[in-house]
């Protein structure tokens, strides 16, 4: 046995969790001392290197971020320094100041990612630019993920955030959070990209896992933190609930086995009771803006789930009101669906699977696995087996989600001629 | 005598290398020194990719979208030259600017 081996592994393991779980925030903590994201970068990556080989020697510090941030920040006032030396006419930073020196509170990154998000949402920027970076950025996905999650090669996916990187220091994009006036039009932006990366983490669109939970909880903070900056913002009060009542069940979306359970199969006395109560008193405040907006509908929308104490007992006419409420304000093909799904349930499969029918050219559902996994089970109620076995079928062949073609695969197994 | 401005196209894929660039950056230096006294000003600008465009969408409201001004019934009409803190201001001010029919396109100026 070599002495002082344990040690060393020790140390890589918590470079390693703190690069995973630390990275965004020692990012945008220095994003702000540099004054420019690629500098910043840079500097972060030096900061978790050299503490890969000042760790083993001094011993791991109580506070890792907090020593990443400061190495990194005086790394990038000394290139910053350098820069200015070496060109007088550098122009003014854009949100750069001089408090880099200081070492950072928790409170202060939490406004450093606040800041960094106004960035990467950017009305300036495209909206898919907009979501990669704040994934990558904020979020501390690296590029191969982020790719994976818009289906595209990681080379493509680098190119697209090196473009919008370049855009930002070129077209000098501010690192700031926007002054009162212009809060509630640069919000909805925000809004937006939380809302997809939260989408994102519930079903995640490849992989072998449903759930990305560390997403789910990005969008979760970021909520939080745009709540804590807008207190009677109808739609942050809407979009977090949102968050709070899905996020409630998070526990009970899979079987022991790793399969998938489905709303009616969940057991309810699991699920999160605070972040319930959480949800609701911020739907009702959501719901007093009249007309109410498509995050509050959402959310009242999976309030009604999480106040029903079963599945059978759920007030569908309810969530059909609801969804006619929604659809109406966000004429999407995937919202008519689940309003289909919900007539469904409230009329009968017959009403429902009129109303999935109806939606069959829409040219956005054409490859979308949920119209024919909910035709499925409306053929399947109605007694139509052969017919449900065909929908189920097609539906598998348009899931890319390992847990979900596991269940798709044993529906589609019920309809055989074994389950007759 | 009148003014003219005098606006220069060129592929932004072509002429990436450094030896090209510096070729073009002579050839600019070259016709300064020798049109000096005609010459009211000048700027080399930013790739379209880091360009933004503002619209008026008609009810009082922009619409501000990435990219270069998509021309298809608009002609270039005229244009500033502004100094501003940031890409916001430079919106701001952009906004002000009458825009019945088109829009503005604001592009960042390449230090030199």
């Amino acid at each position: 046995m070599r002495p002082g081996r344990p040690v060393d592994v020790s140390v890589e393991a918590a470079v390693a969790d703190a690069h995973r779980r630390e990275w965004a925030y020692v990012l945008a903590a220095t994003v702000r001392v540099a004054g420019d994201i690629d500098v910043a970068e840079e500097c972060v990556q030096d900061a978790y290197a050299r503490a890969l080989t000042t760790w083993p020697a001094q011993g791991i510090p109580d506070r890792p971020a907090a020593w990443l941030t400061t190495v990194a920040r005086r790394r990038a006032i000394d290139v910053q320094r350098r820069r200015a030396t070496h060109d007088r006419f550098l122009p003014e930073l854009a949100g750069a100041d001089d408090e880099g020196t200081e070492p950072p509170g928790i409170p202060e990154i939490a406004d450093d990612r606040l800041r960094l998000i106004f960035t990467c949402c950017h009305p300036s920027l495209s909206p898919e630019a907009q979501v990669a970076l704040t994934l990558r950025l904020v979020c501390g996905l690296t590029t191969g993920e982020v790719a994976r999650m818009f289906l595209v090669q990681e080379s493509t996916m680098a190119a697209r955030l090196t473009r919008a990187k370049k855009k930002i220091a070129a077209a000098h994009i501010p690192y700031r959070v926007p002054e009162l006036a212009e809060l509630p039009e640069r919000t909805d932006n925000v809004l937006t990209v939380v809302h997809l990366v939260f989408t994102t983490g519930h079903t995640a669109p490849v992989g072998s896992d449903l759930v990305r939970t560390d997403l789910v909880e990005q969008a979760l903070y970021l909520a939080r933190m745009l709540r804590t900056l807008l207190p009677d913002d109808a739609d942050v009060a809407g979009l977090l609930a949102l968050i709070l009542l899905t996020h409630a069940r998070r526990t009970t979306r899979l079987s022991p086995d790793g399969s998938l359970s489905l709303l009616s199969e969940q057991d309810r006395t699991r699920w999160d009771a605070a972040e319930i109560t959480e949800g609701l008193g911020l739907v009702r405040e959501a719901l007093h803006r009249r007309p109410p907006g498509r995050y509050a509908l959402m959310a009242a929308i999976a309030a009604v789930h999480a106040e029903a104490p079963t599945w059978s007992a759920t007030d569908w006419s309810e969530l059909v009101g609801l969804y006619d409420l929604l659809v109406i304000i966000w004429p999407s093909p995937v919202v008519a669906l689940n309003r289909a799904v919900a007539v469904g349930f409230a009329e009968g499969p017959g009403a429902g699977l009129k109303a999935l029918d109806e939606l069959a050219g829409e040219p956005q559902l054409a490859s979308y696995a949920y119209l024919p996994s909910a035709r499925a089970d409306f053929l399947k109620r109605l007694g139509r087996i052969d017919e449900a076995g065909a929908a189920y079928a097609e539906a598998l062949a348009l899931t890319d989600n390992a847990v979900e073609r596991e269940f798709l695969r044993a529906r589609l197994d019920d309809t055989g001629p074994a389950a007759i | 005598m009148a003014e003219y401005l005098v606006l220069i196209y060129q592929d932004e894929s072509a002429d990436t290398d450094d030896a090209s660039r510096e070729k073009i950056m002579k050839g600019h230096m070259r016709f300064g020194e020798q049109h000096g006294p005609a010459l009211r000003g000048g700027n080399a600008l930013q790739p379209a990719g880091t360009a933004t465009t503002v619209r008026a969408d008609g009810s009082g409201g922009f619409t501000i979208t990435d990219g270069a001004f998509a021309e298809t019934k608009e002609a270039l009409g005229g244009y500033y030259l502004v100094e501003a803190a940031d890409l916001d201001e430079a919106i701001a001010l952009a906004k002000e600017i009458p825009m019945p029919s088109g829009g503005v396109e604001v592009r960042p100026v390449r230090p030199m």
